[in-house]
This record gives C-alpha cells, structure tokens and sequence, in this order.
C-alpha cells in the first residue's frame, strides 16, 4: 500500500544553508524522501554528514529552503505557534546522551507531564496517571518511585527510556530518535532498540531512526538512506540495500562493521581521511577523493540521484558497485 | 546535622579571626581616644586618668579577652563618647542599613533578571548591544557620581523627591520609602551590572545545552523554556554575587549613606573609627561578620535548593 494518503512525511528539496566564519554552507542539500505511516526509515553516516541537522529542519528548528508536508500540511506555512504544537504532539524526540538531554534540575514526572500539559491541556493528577503508565511501556519498573527521581539518580539505559517516554508523551506520529543507542552500552543499546520496534507496532507511529552505524539500523528500518556531505547519496528498501549496496561509500560503511565470524585481530577496513569540510566541498562526486572506484569523471562532475526503476533502489554514483 | 555544626563552628572561628584583626588593629590607630574624652589641652594627668579608667594601659590582648568575654554573656559595652549601649547603637541603625539593603537589591534584580535574561536569548543582537553598552555605562560610574546625578534630576530638577535626609518608618510609610528610593537606586545602578552579566554568560551557556533543544522539540512556548527549563540551572553564579553583594552592602554603603544622609550602619562605623571607640567598632564589625557568614549559608541553602545534584553530594559528603 502506497500513495499520497500512506505517505506522513514528505520532504523536498530540503537544503539548510548556515553562515559561518568560512562563508556559507549547506549541512543539508537537496534532500528528498517520503515516509509512509508506521515505517522507520534509516538516515545513516558519518558524524557531521548532515544528519542531525536535517532532524532539526524537519522540526522547523533551523531555517530551512524545500518543502516539507506533514501529516498533509505544507510545515512551511504554519505559524510558530501550529509548529510548536506539530513538535510537541505529532512529532516526538529522542537525542542522543539521555544524561544531557534531560533536564538535570526537574523530576521525571514534571519533564514528561509537561508536554502533555502544554498540548493535550491535561491537568496534574491526570499527567501524573498517564506518565505511570508511559514508564510502565517503556519498561521501567517501580514507576511510581521514580517518578520523583531526576535524571542523575537513574542509569543511562535507565535514562534514555525516560527520554522516549517524554518523546511519545502526546503520542506522536513521528518518533524522530537521533542516535539514540550510541552513548549507550552494547546489551542497553539493544534493548532500547527491541523496545522501540515494539512501541513503533504497538502505536502504529512512524519513525526516523539516524545512526552512524548500519548495523543499528540493519534489524529495524523499512527504509535506508544513506547520507554524505549533506546529501543523500544512496535510498532503498532495506532489504534491497543488504542485498545490493551501489554507492561505494555504503559498501565501506557497511565493510567497517564488525563481525562476529571475523578472525581475530583482524583489521577492519576504515574510510580514509576525514569527511569533507563543508566551507570546502570538493567539485564533483563529494566522496570522490576518498573514494577507491573513482574515476576522472568523478572529480569534475556531481553524479545525480538515479533510481533503479523497478527497485525503488536510488543511488548517487558514475560507477555503482 | 553535621552539615550545620560544621557551619557554626566556620562562624565562631571567622568571627574570632574578624574581631581580634580589628580589635588589634583599632589599637594602632593613630587617633588618641583619651585625648577625644578628655577634651582639648588635658594635661598628661588628667590623660592618664582617663586611660586609667578605660583600661587602655593593658595589654590590648588582654583587652580584647575582656571584650569576648562580655560578648559571650551577652553586654557589648557602651559607647565611649557618647556612652550609649553598644547594642541600642547597633539597633537603631540597623533597620536603616537593612531597608535600603533591601530596597537596592530589589531594585537591582528588577534590572538585572529580564536584562540579563532577554540579552542571553537574543545575544549578539542590537538589544543586546544596547543593554550591554548602557549596563557598562552604569558600572563605570561610582555610585555617588551616579547618587549626585539623580539628586541632581530627581530632587532638584523635578522635585519629586527629597535630596538627604531620613523619614522613620513610624512617620509614614510613603515618607519613608521616598527618602530611600533614591540612593537605593543609586547603588541598584551599578550592582545590577555584575548580577546581569553573570546571569547572561551563564543563560548562553545553558541554551547551548542538549536538554534545551530537546524542550525546543517538545514545541514549549519560549517563555517556558526561558524561565522553567533554562533559569534555575543557570543561577549558580548569580546567585553568589547576589549573596556577596548582599552582605557587603551590611556595612560597605557608607558613601552612599553619607551623601544622604542615611543614619546606618556604616556611617556609626566611620565615625566610630574616626573616633577610636572600640566597643562601637567591635560591636559592628561583629555584626557584619555574623550577616556575612549567615548570608553565606544562605546562599549554599540556595544551590541545593537549585540543583538536586548539589543535594546528594551534601549527604554523601
């Protein structure tokens, strides 16, 4: 089932352009994808690929060029105040360090009361209810004697399952969870997953899953895109994607994961150098000069999504694997 | 428990340490006190006389010993030159210094709190610039420069209120407060800068935090995210020069109390400096080391009462 009534969000175009010291730059450049309701697509890259920038002009937090169409409504032409309300309630968000994206002087139960407050126009007593309950789907046990606890006094998996609470509070349509595992330990960063996977089926909510690692996101996402340099440089299906990786630099992320059937010591394969600044973006192919498969074409001009037309599979590259 | 005893036994040593400097101190003034009682052109007998009577041939530790004494039974002794209790001196001026304490301060966090507050959220803006500009305006000119400019436009030029001069609090409320707004106002003018600034580097640095973009993403109003989520982490500082300014104005608003002729603490002092008049000057140096210590605890009450954090580590330790 697909089509314009399926489809939650919708993003076009989207390009951030910030100023810095070094002149103008675009974290995020032409971005385009869709996402149906209740399907996670995947954003996976390097840190500083742009990711978490383009979180935050989907939230409206960062001006931004391009459309975004939300549940149907053009984001773009909303007031600060319809945005703030499709932020709190539609849109839910959970951020990478659970430890400093909670506020270390208020008690649990006030951060996650405090958004249903403010859009459900709950009052305490019924906030208070309703936060037991979340803490109980999110897997925490006692809720009610840590419901005055802060932050500090909890663990960090601990932590991050307060901060998804806080996040589906309003039962939103979207969960956006930028990285949420990875200030996480291994057996937590599982856990934190299975519980998102289960929250997603239960509440049929759509979510927007940004990691650095493929291997996070391999288990759980409809959808995969992978992000370099401020754009998307290849999109598919998820199994598409494992079964075929186009872009060369989706095959070195996926080359630099470890696995269990490795022998050990053995090297793993890293990408050379660094990503590219953005003040400084190579002409061509962003990936070109780190890139084992480039070719003279590569260096002078930039490949354009294509797709693969029967396989929803788009790729940004002259020479696909 | 222990966190208390250990806050008393702080005040009794610091207390002892202030009033033995300044006992000793006093006594290697220059100023001759027997000459002062005794009066113009005294003979050296009639001056031996007089500090025969006062004691002031002994040992000045043991002088001192003497006055301790007398404090832990609760006497302060009596004013040599005007040979009023020391304690009546003390209480007299006392709700002066206090209420223009007050009133300044409150006058100064009403500048200090939105200023700080509005130029932290919208930092590097013209706003910000123009609060910056004017706020380091203030502080780089003395407060009684600042006193004679609003002396100047607001009891001269407007005549709105009085110059100099006290109204007791029992001759009317509205009499009293006019006499003390303006040199309230002349110490809020330069004392709000430090409590702004403070307040803003520490604001910036909170917003920068990921727990404000997460209440951003929670769609909260900026109003909420400003005053409920961003304030309270970042008073830490603010909170401690309040705390400082607080108690140095117990005794230090002698220039201002001078210039309007405010009876307070600070001016008994000076004049009793001047004059040699030790038990004056024990007894309110002594006051102003226990409002000192006492508004310390205060403010270390404050930052438990901000940041649970700080309460854990106080019964860890």
């Amino acid at each position: 089932m697909t089509g314009p009534d399926q489809d939650l969000l919708v993003v076009g175009g989207l390009t951030v352009q910030l100023q810095t010291e070094q002149g103008p730059i675009r974290p995020v450049d032409s971005v385009s994808f869709t996402l149906e309701k209740g399907k996670t697509l995947a954003i996976v890259g390097e840190s500083g690929s742009g990711k978490s920038m383009l979180c935050r002009a989907i939230l409206g937090l960062v001006p931004a060029r391009g459309n975004i169409r939300f549940d149907g409504r053009d984001t773009g032409k909303l007031t600060g105040r319809e945005m703030n309300r499709i932020r709190g309630r539609d849109i839910g968000v959970v951020l990478q360090d659970p430890l400093s994206s909670l506020n270390p002087v208020m008690t649990i139960s006030d951060q996650i009361i405090e958004p249903m407050r403010i859009h459900l126009g709950i009052t305490r007593r019924e906030g208070v209810e309703r936060a037991l309950y979340l803490l109980c789907s999110v897997g925490i046990p006692r809720p009610e004697e840590r419901l005055g606890c802060y932050p500090h006094q909890l663990s960090g998996g601990m932590r991050q399952r307060v901060a998804i609470a806080i996040a589906l509070a309003c039962e939103p349509k979207l969960l956006i969870a930028d990285e949420p595992t990875t200030a996480l330990d291994v057996t937590v960063q599982a856990e934190i997953l299975t519980l998102l996977a289960r929250l997603q089926m239960e509440r049929k909510m759509a979510i927007i899953l940004v990691s650095h690692d493929l291997g996070v996101v391999a288990g759980c996402a409809n959808n995969i895109a992978v992000m370099y340099a401020g754009r998307i440089v290849e999109q598919a299906p998820a199994a598409e994607l494992f079964r075929r990786m186009r872009m060369p630099y989706t095959r070195a992320l996926f080359d630099a994961i470890p696995r269990i059937e490795d022998p050990p010591q053995r090297r793993l394969p890293n990408i050379p150098d660094l990503p590219p600044n953005f003040a400084a973006l190579p002409p061509g192919c962003r990936f070109a000069p780190r890139c084992p498969r480039a070719g003279e074409r590569c260096r002078t001009e930039e490949p354009a999504l294509v797709c693969d037309e029967d396989r929803n599979h788009r790729y940004a590259c002259w020479f696909p694997v | 428990m222990r966190f208390i005893w250990s806050k008393i036994t702080h005040l009794l040593l610091v207390v002892l340490a202030v009033t033995m400097l300044t006992f000793v101190m006093t006594d290697r003034l220059p100023a001759d006190i027997a000459a002062e009682i005794a009066g113009h052109g005294a003979s050296a007998a009639e001056l031996a006389e007089v500090r025969e009577r006062l004691g002031l041939n002994r040992p000045v530790l043991l002088r001192y010993a003497t006055w301790i004494g007398g404090v832990c039974r609760g006497e302060f002794g009596k004013s040599l030159i005007t040979e009023q209790p020391v304690s009546t001196a003390l209480r007299s001026h006392l709700p002066v210094t206090l209420e223009l304490l007050a009133l300044s301060q409150l006058f100064a966090l009403l500048l200090a709190l939105p200023a700080g507050i509005i130029s932290a959220w919208r930092s590097g803006s013209p706003l910000d610039r123009v609060t910056g500009t004017f706020a380091f305006g203030c502080a780089s000119l003395p407060n009684y420069a600042l006193a004679m400019g609003l002396v100047f436009l607001f009891a001269l030029k407007l005549k709105l209120l009085p110059a100099t001069g006290y109204t007791p609090l029992n001759a009317g409320i509205g009499a009293n407060l006019k006499g003390f707004l303006l040199p309230a106002l002349s110490i809020a003018l330069v004392e709000w800068v430090t409590l702004m600034r403070v307040l803003r580097s520490d604001l910036i640095a909170t917003l920068k935090e990921d727990f404000i973009l997460l209440a951003r993403c929670k769609g909260l109003p900026t109003w909420r995210i400003l005053l409920v989520h961003a304030l309270r982490p970042s008073c830490i500082t603010f909170i401690t020069v309040l705390g400082m300014q607080t108690a140095s104005l117990i005794g230090g608003a002698v220039i201002i109390e001078t210039v309007f002729a405010l009876p307070g603490i600070g001016r008994l002092l000076v004049t009793a400096i001047f004059a040699q008049d030790f038990p004056v000057i024990q007894g309110g140096v002594l006051l102003i080391t226990v409002s000192y210590v006492c508004i310390n605890f205060l403010v270390d009450l404050c930052y438990a009462a901000l940041d649970p954090r700080v309460r854990t580590g106080v019964t860890d330790g």
